[in-house]
């Protein structure tokens, strides 16, 4: 009897076909499956926010989502972040920033960032503490990290559109509090 | 006040790139759960359900029948292991006690103690084989907290234990009290001057009796372990650790293997805060390797981590301390019980040292007790043992301060300890700041800006910590196109690669970028101790120092044979090399690099180092200051700013220097307002995931301000001082004290959590509120 499904999903724009079972979830799928261990357990009940990926436009914590419910989805891990070896604008500011210390929640934060800033590229210090508050960091105390993502907004606002995945304008509105909903987001 | 860059440095004060920072934003970091070896099984832990009980059996034979598992272990595969004090790195180390810690024998001692473990081929496998596996329990009556335990009628957790009265914090102690079995194996005392005298001496004594919850690390990645036993009988480990010679150490004295045998490959580590000192899965790993005869992976769920992983002590304390009317301290009395959880070893002697360690204290008498209790076993936090002491006594300062009608910082800076004042436990200290960082705070806009408004208030207070020397080893290589490399043993926590790359970059005259640091397993560099006792910028710092200097000096060596002059005859300076008589045209670093081979061979620089014992070198202060706002409905404390001045002696990199402050800070105000463990009345641990341990997320803060004092310490090269754990002590008396001028409760207990604070509140209102304050308990 075959316990496992296969998958048809696209990750970090590759279409991408896995094996899986039915019981893994997303997180447990990307690290152990497909070896992409950027994505980070630190709870595994939605609390950390050290799994973040981005699937379809929002932040999910990924040990959240099954494997099977990633099919037909557009999936972006911080492995996809960056544009072959030139980092994302948010990937500099961390480090310009000092903005990681022990950096095991850096993937988390800057794809939780990553979301905030395709749908608001000009967050207030509360906005970004908002769509931040579902990523736990105990090395920081978040005020180097709230910087990196202030500078990064007006670096990419510095161009004529952000670098990367720019959405329609009209579904900016009051998604950072969705945001915090990860968990409930499918 | 620090600049950002000392005239007489270059690189040393900037704030380059850390070298590991891309691999750490793109995912690219190999953290220890990201490990994975051919045919490797996964292994998980059965734990105890009961905070105190005996095991009269465990059945393993259905587990075993379970396909895909592959090996079984309890506390009867681990051998039989000697009570030995050893000292590893800044811990002091029951190795008995360790062993049983890391799989219990006849008893079970706290909710989540581990009783066996399963490798299996998935992960899922082996955690449906814990189910199987029949553990038959006789449950006792369990302890939980240090004044319960240190009753003469309390049922005791470890029948060998006596009480031991000690001196100092390396003493062996002499048995105290009655020889029978007891909860409270340690007991240090400090005292000088005459007590009484000091007290009649007062005009105002304030004597109050402080409880603290046990918090813990709250690193955001769990342990982890990997474990490959080979038919060489050669263990090798990879795992996130502080300290990868601490676990070579310590699992070499938990399964009776020699230290030669076992190889431990440190992987990037997601947090420690002293809490990845020791050892926890690593032996249980091996084991489970040798007796499958494949490499087995362990991982601990978040749960795993808050129910078995060291928190640190609850506290009980009880402070008496005089002043007169000027201000003056005239006599101190402490009373501490730290809970060590179920094996002796809490942070008991350094609390005592450091608690009223910033005070110039004639008369003084300090008690603190190892207290046992059926909580996890205490594993290091963040300067341990002193957050938790300061707390009790900078309220009472606080108290006495106002009694003085003196302004609080006023009345530190009128007792401050400076150099050459004794310490709580007898030695002066040698040059400290203090005062420096008391001045940087009252200077701070932060203290010179009015705070208006309905319930809100401002505290301060300031706290101690001494800061680690131990032993580091360093090799500095130069390669030969003239880049460099620096291996250290120091795991890198917080961006200490950077600050050695820096030191080798300012030592050579060659850029930082061209500096590449690599952080090295056990049989690839000289001992080197743990990543904590914030010794890492100043002892590994002054390692690889004196390595680019001996590099140096083998470069000025080669320089002045290929041009036939003597060492002294060649001239160094920035990044080149010239005849003291220019006599031939200069040499940058990379064109000798490149004639190295015709010069004697490679370039090697080495240094090892003991930089003292703990206390001897570092000596650092810092001082909080902290608004706040108090709901008057809910008494949820909001911080409305926060400013922290530590002296840090030098700071080589001041970026991660202040992100050091801010990390401490942070864990500081959780500390104060949220953070606690709830176990119900059997002892089972409630709040074991991090929705209910609740920790600052950044809606919980503000921006956090930085004061970076720099009185450079005479005893290091560089002036450092280490910077990692001081910042810690201070936040929770200075938001109690902001908590009191914001709403005049004085609280006692911490966390300051809303329904706590609330009950203080109406507690002080009129008559109507009694049962609000009822339902609010």
């Amino acid at each position: 009897m075959a316990n496992k499904v296969i998958v048809e999903t696209t990750i970090n724009g590759d279409p991408v076909e896995l094996l899986c079972e039915p019981r893994q979830s997303l997180l447990e799928v990307l690290r152990d499956v497909l070896e992409l261990t950027g994505s980070k357990e630190g709870c595994l009940t939605g609390d950390c926010g050290a799994c973040t990926v981005v699937i379809d436009g929002r932040p999910v914590c990924s040990c959240l989502m099954l494997g099977v419910e990633a099919a037909g989805k557009q999936i972006s891990t911080v492995e996809g972040l960056a544009s072959g070896t030139a980092l994302h604008v948010l990937q500099q500011k961390f480090l310009e920033h000092a903005s990681l210390q022990c950096g095991i929640c850096t993937p988390g934060f800057l794809m939780s960032a990553k979301a905030l800033l395709d749908h608001n590229p000009n967050p207030t210090e509360a906005e970004i503490r908002y769509a931040l508050a579902g990523n736990l960091c105990r090395c920081t105390g978040y005020d180097k990290i709230v910087r990196a993502v202030t500078d990064a907004a007006a670096t990419m606002a510095g161009r004529s559109r952000p670098a990367h995945g720019a959405v329609p304008a009209e579904t900016a509105s009051g998604m950072t509090g969705e945001m915090l909903a990860k968990g409930e987001v499918k | 006040m620090a600049s950002d860059q000392s005239p007489e440095f270059k690189v040393i004060g900037t704030r380059p790139v850390r070298p590991d920072g891309i691999d750490k934003v793109t995912g690219r970091a190999k953290y220890g759960a990201d490990y994975a070896l051919p045919g490797m099984l996964h292994g998980k832990v059965l734990r105890s359900p009961h905070a105190h009980a005996r095991i009269r059996s465990i059945n393993v034979e259905r587990a075993l029948r379970l396909p895909g598992v592959k090996a079984i272990v309890t506390g009867a595969d681990f051998p039989e292991v000697k009570g030995v004090m050893a000292q590893v790195g800044e811990l002091i180390v029951n190795t008995h006690y360790l062993s049983l810690n890391v799989m219990a024998r006849d008893k079970t001692l706290y909710d989540g103690h581990a009783v066996a473990a399963v490798a299996a081929t998935s992960k899922h496998i082996a955690e449906e084989a814990l189910e199987l596996i029949e553990v038959d329990y006789e449950v006792l009556p369990p302890v939980m907290t240090a004044e319960e335990a240190m009753r003469p009628d309390a049922p005791v957790l470890l029948e060998e234990l006596r009480t031991r009265l000690m001196t100092h914090r390396t003493d062996p102690g002499s048995p105290e009290g009655p020889d029978r079995p007891s909860n409270v194996p340690g007991h240090i005392r400090f005292e000088r001057g005459d007590l009484a005298a000091g007290f009649r001496a007062a005009d105002f004594v304030v004597e109050r009796e402080f409880v603290t919850a046990a918090v813990h690390q709250g690193y955001i990645e769990p342990q982890n372990a990997l474990a490959v036993y080979g038919a060489d009988e050669l263990v090798t480990i990879y795992c996130s650790t502080q300290g990868a010679f601490n676990v070579r150490t310590l699992t070499s004295s938990v399964l009776g293997i020699p230290e030669g045998r076992i190889r431990v490959v440190p992987a990037e580590i997601g947090g420690g805060f002293g809490g990845k000192t020791t050892v926890y899965l690593e032996p249980v790993a091996a084991l489970l390797a040798k007796k499958s005869g494949r490499p087995v992976k362990m991982v601990m769920t978040r749960a795993e981590v808050l129910r078995a992983t060291g928190p640190t002590s609850g506290i009980k304390a009880r402070v008496k301390i005089g002043a007169t009317r000027n201000g003056q301290i005239t006599a101190a009395e402490v009373w501490l019980a730290y809970e060590a959880g179920a094996f002796p070893g809490s942070p008991f002697a350094p609390g005592a040292m450091c608690t009223l360690a910033p005070y110039n204290i004639e008369n003084l008498r300090i008690d603190s007790f190892d207290v046992v209790v059926n909580r996890p076993k205490v594993a290091a936090y963040r300067a341990p043992g002193s957050p938790a002491s300061a707390f009790a006594c900078e309220c009472v300062i606080d108290e006495l301060a106002e009694q003085c009608r003196l302004d609080p910082l006023e009345f530190r800076l009128r007792n401050a300890s400076h150099e050459g004042t004794p310490q709580p436990a007898g030695p002066a200290f040698k040059k400290i700041g203090l005062v420096e960082t008391l001045e940087a705070i009252r200077a701070s806009d932060h203290y010179r800006a009015p705070l208006e408004g309905p319930s809100r208030g401002r505290g301060v207070a300031c706290g101690f910590w001494f800061n680690g020397g131990l032993q580091s080893s360093a090799v500095v290589n130069i390669h030969s196109d003239g880049s460099v490399s620096v291996v250290t043993g120091s795991v890198d926590i917080g961006g200490t690669r950077a600050t050695q790359a820096m030191i080798v970059a300012e030592t050579l005259g060659v850029p930082v970028e061209d500096v590449r640091p690599v952080v090295a397993d056990t049989d690839s560099i000289g001992q080197t101790d743990v990543t904590g006792g914030s010794r890492t910028a100043l002892a590994t710092g002054m390692a690889v120092l004196e390595a680019a200097n001996d590099a140096l000096a083998q470069l000025i060596s080669r320089a002045a044979k290929l041009w036939d002059k003597k060492p002294n005859e060649v001239v160094f300076a920035e990044g080149t090399f010239r005849p003291a008589d220019g006599g031939a045209p200069p040499m940058t670093l990379r064109q000798l690099a490149g004639r190295l081979a015709r010069t004697g061979g490679p370039v090697v620089g080495r240094a090892t180092v003991n930089a003292g014992a703990v206390g001897a070198v570092g000596n650092a202060f810092a001082t909080v200051c902290v608004d706040v706002e108090v709901d008057p409905d809910t008494a949820k404390v909001r911080i409305l700013r926060c400013t922290i001045a530590q002296d840090v002696g030098r700071a080589l990199h001041p970026a991660y220097v202040e992100g050091q402050l801010q990390g401490a800070l942070a864990q500081g105000i959780g500390w104060a307002l949220n953070e606690e463990y709830f176990y119900d009345q059997k002892g089972t641990l409630r709040n074991f995931g991090l929705l209910d341990y609740r920790m600052p997320t950044c809606l919980d803060l503000p921006m956090i301000e930085t004061l970076v004092v720099e009185v450079p310490n005479p005893h290091h090269p560089l002036g450092v001082r280490g910077v990692g754990e001081v910042g810690i002590v201070p936040p929770m008396a200075a938001v109690a004290n902001a908590i009191y001028r914001a709403v005049g409760v004085r609280m006692a207990e911490l966390p300051m959590s809303p329904p706590r604070l609330l009950k203080a509140m109406l507690a002080t209102r009129a008559e109507p509120f009694e049962e609000q304050a009822t339902a609010a308990d």
